[in-house]
């Protein structure tokens, strides 16, 4: 029997105390990890006590369902959490690098460590970055004033903020899983795993999941629905089609992930069958539900980006985008090839050679569309005049490691070698391949290609380019050399290995670590110089990139209702038209009201009641996860009895502000693009033309 | 151990670049036999064809940054190019003609080195059933009467019948200078086939994650003549001790090789390694059939589960 008050949490749950009780290095590194979380987390009460930013904070933020705010937390949390899987990997490169034989690390630690590396990476670094981008940005791109559900939108980042909670509150009580973040039953049973690790686990990914899942909805009903008038699909800028893609498969491919944690879950809690050893359960089954959802997530990763180095070339370029229709294509096809290939996650598996060539050629197929991708990005540098600002250096990274990821792709698509390199570090090497030059690549560029768009000043371009510089350099020592371990038949997952060739390629990768940390410092140092020089960096008028959508047509940070009046849209790379053709920055005829949805709590109550209720079903508090599940679905049947939920902006004020800032524009110098990192570049672009005119081709 | 395709200049040149490279020679790159030599062929030929997708990238981009730099007022700068039919046709014709070679050659060697299928010998092929356990391997002889802990020895030239499970969570078997990885599954048997050109010791692995014992959980394949292998089949029957029902219910506790040997007992090969004279009854039929029998196996006759008591195992007829 389990205590009905404390379920079965109890002293030694505790980090603090497992250390007290037995100080090895192991525990005190999870012990720190404990304090670390725990003084952070003080440090961060004091500070809003100190300086009085509790009101401020729950009024302006917390409570705001402004797609722009939303954007911005969902990319806050997974900057935290980006430092947390940062650090989590540099100290698996460190064990790995003493690892001949030894270590400091215990073997349970270690699998605790590459279970929550993974986990947060792919669930609480990617997605989230990924959604605050697209929250920031898509209602910009398309013309609209929110997103289509904005008080679902920030239901969704509670849920998402319940899980990363959840992940961080396990370094503090009790443990994580430590069967890796697939989480392979049996192994994570309650046969061999009783302990809390895998209901962390589950109830992390189920909460966030679902907040995935309506992210989803959200962002697709938004582009089907919110465009402004003249905004046809095919002239979206590419970043929304990609935004398409994504939706879909967050809509169609998170819930075999939340089904098959939930039916773990029921094996787990109420002694069902489905993936044990006996009594009919097949782990099988949970193998293929979780890559039915596996496969397609790490497209609904690289897709945005994709979308987000659609806009960065181009801007960059001074250029069109070479071959929408192309990308177009190209993306559709990616995204519904990804639902065809999930097998090849295990080839091994014992399946008949017809099914893995069948999916062995799908996998293969998807290089194509990629292919297309990458060719259709250098065509558009072709006959550009680039600027090699930060987000080109991601870029560039991009073109080269990606391309190498691409390419031990089309290995490990093929069964015959999957069979030698699965379960290997080669594998390993190649999934950071794709996810760090394809996806972190593409978000950090991302972010200092939109942070003046968001803050109205610049990041500092020194900090920015030692930070990419560094991530290219990181990458490539930690990686590269994993690819060859792999092909030694090293396997993932080792804590130590016997075989002292190894050695020197673990203290490459080891010295790679040293850098990716490196950079991740550049990082926080260019946001703190950038926050001090704000006035230097300053681009409020809006447009500092010399921009081709409409979010740089608007002052930066935009208005809480975006567009004073809402575009006519008449082509592709609208702005861009506008500007040459004198119709930007234009006084409209007319202001409206404008109606905005107001501020709720409910995202936040939700987010409180599902850390709750997460919690006491990880520790059997059985008392507080009804509790809380209770108060939930009061809170949500509660909001639906609010009948005013919009207030309106009076156009005079829309005018006043439009008009001041409008006024600003006419009376600043514009730069052209030699002046784009320098102080002058207030955010006015001088539009460039070749210097003769050249016949359409 | 043998190299195999070292005919041409070029094999040779890879084979001594790649042993310069790696003191560890476990791997498909220096196969040990036909299936590891024909990976690796397949290795190098994707390398190949997708070079051609590959190349124009990495030439091009740094020729085209640096021409197109934006302080070249020479350079032409077309803004609203934005189709051209024939680089659209080579950019998804290439793609597509590599994929469909890679395909045609994928569907091939998919089927031709299909695990489930006995290798080309003149000798007669050799069973053996592996079960895997928390941290090691048991290679049960059902034809020789005999078994081994972490080591699987075999005659060279001979089409070896791997018949896989597992009396604890999912793992992966990989000898990977022989031939590629196989899950085995509680309750379920797959199989793989390997074979050795020439006499010589390669590293077996598990690869899937297990537990705390996972990175002990190694093993050797060792490829024999036919005398050193029948000579050895002796020395197991004459410095082994049988297994019982008992025996293997100890056995099959998490534990690594050389604490399994320290456990129970046992004489010549490795320390990590255990031989046995003979095995009681159908040992891997019965743990094949232990999972699927339609009762519930609680966690203490699970080995590897928390809670697994050897003396509640014992119990249990293996005929």
């Amino acid at each position: 029997m389990t205590d009905p008050i404390f379920g079965r949490l109890d002293l030694s749950s505790f980090a603090f105390v497992r250390a007290f009780d037995n100080p090895t290095v192991s525990e005190l590194i999870g012990a720190g990890a404990a304090m670390a979380v725990v003084l952070g987390g003080l440090a961060v009460l004091v500070i809003l006590t100190w300086f009085r930013l509790w009101a401020p904070l729950l009024r302006v933020w917390l409570t705001s369902v402004d797609h722009k705010r939303i954007g911005i937390m969902y990319c806050v949390l997974a900057l935290v959490m980006l430092t947390r899987g940062v650090i989590e990997g540099v100290l698996m490169r460190t064990q790995q690098a003493f690892g001949l034989h030894g270590g400091f690390l215990t073997p349970d630690h270690f699998s605790e460590l590459f279970s929550t590396h993974g986990t947060i990476m792919i669930f609480f670094v990617a997605m989230p970055f990924i959604a605050g981008v697209i929250n920031y940005v898509l209602p910009l791109q398309i013309g609209a004033r929110d997103m289509a559900f904005p008080v679902m939108n920030q239901i969704s980042l509670g849920l998402t903020a319940t899980g990363a909670a959840l992940v961080m509150l396990s370094l503090v009580v009790g443990e994580f899983s430590t069967g890796g973040w697939a989480n392979y039953p049996p192994y994570t049973g309650a046969d061999f795993q009783p302990g809390p690790g895998p209901d962390y686990w589950i109830w992390s990914i189920v909460l966030a999941g679902i907040g995935t899942t309506l992210s989803g909805i959200n962002f697709a009903v938004t582009i089907y629905k919110g465009r402004a008038p003249g905004m046809s699909f095919l002239r979206m800028p590419i970043f929304c089609w990609t935004v398409i893609c994504a939706s879909i498969i967050m809509i169609f491919a998170l819930p075999p992930l939340t089904v098959a944690a939930l039916m773990l879950a029921a094996d787990r809690y109420l002694d069902f069958h489905f993936f044990t050893n006996d009594l009919g359960g097949n782990m099988m089954n949970y193998v293929n539900l979780f890559w039915l959802f596996g496969h397609p997530e790490v497209y609904l990763l690289i897709i945005p980006c994709y979308g987000m180095f659609s806009e960065i070339v181009p801007t960059f370029s001074g250029k069109r985008i070479y071959g929408y229709m192309s990308m177009v294509y190209a993306t559709m096809a990616i995204a519904v090839l990804s639902f065809c290939v999930w097998l090849h996650h295990f080839f091994t598996m014992g399946q008949s050679a017809n099914v893995n060539a069948a999916f062995g050629i799908a996998s293969m197929a998807i290089a194509i569309p990629t292919g297309v991708k990458i060719y259709n990005w250098v065509a558009t540098i072709f006959r550009g005049r680039i600027r090699m600002t930060v987000p080109m250096i991601y870029v560039v990274g991009f073109f080269y490691l990606f391309t190498v990821g691409g390419l031990t792709g089309v290995m490990l698509a093929n069964p015959v070698i999957s069979y030698q390199v699965h379960n290997t570090l080669f594998l390993v090497a190649h999934f950071h391949n794709v996810i760090i030059p394809g996806v972190l690549f593409g978000l950090l560029a991302a972010y200092h290609y939109w942070f003046p768009k968001a803050f109205g000043f610049r990041l500092h371009e020194g900090w920015g380019r030692r930070a990419a510089l560094l991530w290219i350099a990181g990458f490539s020592f930690t990686f590269l050399p994993l690819y060859w371990l792999g092909l030694q038949g090293m396997p993932r997952r080792s804590v130590t290995f016997s075989d002292p060739s190894f050695q020197p390629f673990m203290w490459l990768a080891f010295f790679g670590a040293a850098l990716i940390l490196s950079a991740l410092t550049c990082i926080c140092i260019q946001l703190w110089v950038s926050i001090r020089q704000r006035d230097r960096l300053a681009a409020p008028l809006g447009d500092p990139w010399n921009g081709r959508s409409l979010e740089w047509s608007i002052p930066s940070p935009p208005p809480a209702y975006n567009f004073a009046v809402i575009p006519q849209v008449t082509q592709r790379d609208e702005f861009t038209d506008a500007k040459a053709t004198g119709r930007a920055y234009a006084e409209p005829e007319a202001y409206e009201d404008i109606e905005m949805p107001n501020n709720t709590a409910i995202g936040l109550i939700v987010c409180v009641c599902a850390t709750a209720l997460g919690l006491a079903l990880v520790f059997w508090i059985w008392w507080l996860a009804a509790l809380s599940f209770c108060a939930m679905v009061a809170a949500l049947i509660g909001r639906t009895f609010h009948t005013e939920t919009t207030h309106i902006i009076p156009a005079a004020e829309i005018a006043a502000d439009h008009r001041a800032w409008l006024a600003r524009v006419g009376v600043a110098g514009a730069v052209n693009r030699l002046d784009e990192t320098h102080e002058r570049n207030a955010g006015l672009a001088i539009p460039e033309r070749p210097a003769r005119a050249e016949p359409a081709e | 151990m043998t190299f195999r395709d070292v005919r041409t200049p070029s094999a040779i040149a890879i084979n001594l670049a790649l042993a310069a490279c790696s003191g560890s020679r476990d791997t498909f790159l220096i196969p040990g036999g036909p299936v590891a030599a024909a990976q690796r062929a397949e290795f190098f030929h994707i390398i190949g064809w997708t070079m051609i997708a590959i190349l124009p990238v990495f030439v091009l981009v740094p020729l085209l940054l640096w021409r197109y730099r934006y302080r070249n007022e020479k350079a032409r700068y077309t803004p609203d190019w934005e189709r051209s039919s024939i680089l659209e046709s080579l950019m998804w014709g290439v793609p597509l003609i590599i994929v469909a070679v890679l395909s045609v050659q994928l569907y091939r060697t998919t089927h031709e080195l299909d695990p489930t299928k006995t290798l080309a010998s003149d000798n007669p092929p050799l069973r053996v059933q592996v079960v895997g356990l928390d941290w090691k391997w048991l290679f049960i002889y059902p034809d020789l009467g005999i078994a081994t802990v972490n080591q699987l020895a075999f005659p060279e030239n001979t089409s070896v019948a791997l018949d896989l499970t597992t009396d604890t969570v999912m793992q992966s078997l990989l000898i990977s200078s022989l031939a590629g990885q196989i899950y085995a599954m509680p309750g379920m048997r797959t199989r793989l086939h390997i074979l050795a050109e020439a006499p010589g010791v390669f590293e077996g692995e598990n690869t899937q994650f297990n537990g705390t014992g996972f990175p002990a959980q190694k093993f050797q394949a060792i490829a024999m003549t036919q005398e050193a292998f029948d000579a050895w089949i002796r020395n197991v029957k004459a410095d082994g001790a049988p297994l019982t029902a008992e025996g293997y219910a100890r056995l099959a506790q998490a534990s690594t090789g050389a604490e399994a040997r320290a456990e129970m007992g046992g004489a010549g090969g490795p320390v990590d390694a255990i031989h046995f004279s003979s095995v009681e009854g159908d040992l891997f039929g019965a743990i094949l059939r232990r999972y699927t029998s339609g009762g519930a196996v609680p966690p203490a006759g699970q080995p590897g589960a928390v809670g697994y008591d050897p003396n509640a195992r014992a119990g249990e007829q293996t005929q």
